[in-house]
């Protein structure tokens, strides 16, 4: 896992926390006698935000590991609540990659790998680009070379 | 996509043999009434209104006769375009007058045939296919659904499907002996007018009277009248316990007389068969009739499921854990409500093991799981009364914290019924209270794992042990299973899959607990 990873899920909580705080903010300033409530509630938006967008980060990036193995994909993932995945190569579907608009600033990938279960896919975040493609061409072919409709 | 050629290794190659049928062919001309009969009931009474409120204006007719046409040529021009056929090794079907859509399914994907005949379709003599592969079901599509051809070319289209899905070899036997003469099937359970006693337990009266008192007041609406809003401020502006009570009564008294006939409806007439072609064949229903049939091979458990009332007469019902069947009405039963011993003989009989994998010994979960589970249930009316005590009127509080200790019983009950076990061949889990399910999962079918551990259940040492597979929900849990059980059930359930993992993540667990 790329070590960006930590400035990308920071990146993605700060923009979580300002498209909840700005609304609150102009709303605060443009009202004439904003209630109490809503001092309250603005303030303690900016405190629960600036609190997760410092510590959820780099605790997930505490967390994160993946790995391959010629027979299976691992994750770990999470950071109050954890989750690990396993998926079996030779029950692989389909892998792909995808960049959001943050990943691609950052140079990054998320490696995803569906099987034929509705509620397994195996997410890999955080990658490098040419990690991320040398995964996939890797794990393409030990999935092409395993016999059977995977399901 | 596969051609005929392609047989699994160690089986001898197919004999070569042409399907009589490669042609293109329509649905049937009668679908072009039956569809607007089934789908269209509601569009009948504006035109019925438009007719008989009149003194007969000529616009009135105009108006319904017009409907009436539009509604036809709808019909029309939906049979005009839909065309399938079935060549070699696949199904194509053609549909779609403004969007075309072209669905090619390979035959050798095809696991699950539904035949559903509404009252409708009964009237003349119609079906509707639905063909299911092992793709998992999207919520809203149809999958590949033929509605409606007649129902001796639906029986020809289930026997055609589902021989080729066993062995290429069977296939061709069965080409030989012409569907006609319908080969010997053997009875596995068929209904019981004894277990009429569990209608009443199943609660689908209520439900039945939910759906009937929608479609009422949404007539009512129409005619500018509201009911339930009258009702419901009638209620509340003469509060008394009274006429709460008297309510309810009615209520169940009506949901107890709806419940009776409405298990007549949905399962008169159920036959549970295997077919010689290696399928299991559900048959049911009293007006809409259903036929659906699963491939043997691709069965990958039961779910015994006990809703509350019905585990307390000591009644269950059973569904199939299978790929290819869509969602909607229950398409997967295999047995309705029933007693439980029913339900784990038609399960040892589906299954073909000596006894039923449900009946094993479960292991229970450890006393945190109680905790976990009873403050899990507790906590959202403890949330609610402390909202409405604080927002509402002074009389609405004690209500959710009267039900806070159901909701404990509850959550106690929920922790008696989880458990897991293991045999050779099956990962058995149970979960729930209010509608108890005890899931066989083949463990062949499970094809990952996804384990979970909240912030909460790492403090106590819990995980919830998720086991996803290709069929029914995608996902069966094993809930709050100590940790080092939990992950020797897993490793043991599916050797070689968690093992590489698994001593890095204990050194880790190790580490963790020590530090």
């Amino acid at each position: 896992m790329s070590p960006k990873s930590v400035l990308l899920w920071t990146m993605q909580a700060a923009l979580f926390w300002l498209v909840l705080f700005v609304p609150q903010l102009v709303v605060f300033l443009l009202v004439d006698e904003p209630p109490t409530w809503e001092l309250v509630l603005l303030i303690a938006t900016l405190v629960v935000g600036i609190v997760h967008t410092a510590v959820e980060p780099s605790w997930r990036y505490r967390v994160h590991r993946w790995e391959t193995t010629p027979d299976a994909v691992y994750t770990l993932s999470g950071w109050l609540s954890q989750e690990w995945r396993v998926a079996p190569v030779s029950r692989i579907q389909t892998i792909d990659t995808k960049r959001g608009p943050f990943q691609q600033m950052l140079g990054l990938s998320t490696v995803t790998v569906t099987t034929a279960s509705a509620a397994g896919p195996v997410e890999i975040e955080g990658l490098e680009h040419e990690v991320a493609q040398r995964l996939v061409v890797e794990l393409t072919n030990t999935t092409q070379a395993t016999p059977g409709d995977a399901t | 996509m596969s051609t005929p050629s392609e047989v699994p290794a160690g089986l001898p190659a197919a004999p070569e043999f042409v399907e009589p049928l490669q042609e293109w062919h329509r649905l049937h001309v009668r679908m072009l009434v039956v569809r607007p009969l089934n789908e269209g009931l509601a569009m009948l009474v504006p035109i019925l209104i438009l007719l008989f409120t009149g003194n007969g204006e000529k616009w009135r007719l105009i108006a319904s006769g017009a409907t009436a046409a539009a509604i036809l040529g709808f019909s029309y021009l939906i049979w005009r375009t839909t065309r399938y056929r079935i060549t070699d090794d696949q199904v194509e079907l053609h549909t779609g007058l403004l969007t075309r859509k072209q669905l090619a399914v390979p035959r050798d994907r095809i696991r699950t045939v539904d035949l559903t005949s509404k009252p409708g379709h009964r009237i003349f003599g119609l079906s509707a296919v639905r063909i299911g592969t092992g793709q998992q079901d999207v919520p809203g599509t149809d999958g590949l659904t033929l509605d409606a051809v007649t129902k001796q070319e639906a029986e020809r289209l289930r026997l055609l499907l589902l021989q080729k899905g066993v062995t290429p070899k069977a296939a061709a036997e069965g080409e030989h002996a012409e569907p006609v003469a319908v080969p010997e099937s053997e009875v596995i359970s068929q209904l019981d007018l004894k277990w009429l006693k569990f209608a009443p337990l199943s609660l689908s009266g209520l439900v039945a009277i939910g759906a009937v008192f929608g479609v009422l007041s949404n007539y009512a609406d129409d005619l500018g009248l509201h009911p339930v809003q009258d009702l419901w401020e009638w209620l509340f502006g003469n509060p008394s316990l009274a006429l709460f009570a008297g309510f309810l009564i009615v209520l169940a008294v009506v949901g107890l007389v709806l419940s009776i006939p409405l298990y007549i409806l949905q399962f008169w007439n159920y036959r549970l068969t295997r077919e010689p072609d290696g399928t299991l064949r559900v048959q049911r229903g009293l007006l809409t009739t259903r036929s659906v049939s699963v491939e043997e091979q691709r069965l990958r458990g039961v779910d015994i499921q006990e809703p509350l009332l019905v585990r307390a007469g000591k009644g269950a019902k059973l569904a199939a854990v299978t790929t290819g069947l869509g969602s909607k009405g229950e398409s997967n039963l295999l047995l309705p409500p029933a007693p439980l011993s029913v339900a784990h003989q038609v399960s040892r009989d589906v299954l073909k093991v000596g006894s039923d994998p449900t009946t094993l010994r479960l292991r229970k979960h450890p006393f945190a799981a109680l905790r976990r589970s009873v403050f899990r249930h507790v906590l959202p009316w403890a949330v609610i009364a402390a909202g409405l005590a604080l927002w509402a009127p002074s009389w609405a509080w004690p209500i959710p914290v009267a039900i806070i200790p159901f909701a404990a019983l509850v959550g106690w009950d929920n922790y008696r019924s989880l458990g897991n076990a293991l045999d050779e061949r099956y990962l058995v889990t149970r979960n729930n209270s209010l509608v108890r399910s005890t899931v066989a999962l083949q463990r062949t079918g499970i094809i990952g794992w996804r384990i979970q551990r909240s912030f909460f259940q790492r403090r106590s040492g819990l995980m919830t042990i998720g086991a996803t597979t290709a069929a029914g929900a995608g996902i069966y849990h094993v809930t709050d299973v100590g940790e080092s059980h939990g992950l020797a059930l897993a490793d043991e359930a599916v050797p070689d899959l968690l093992r590489p993992f698994l001593i890095d993540s204990t050194v880790d667990g190790q580490a963790e607990r020590n530090a």
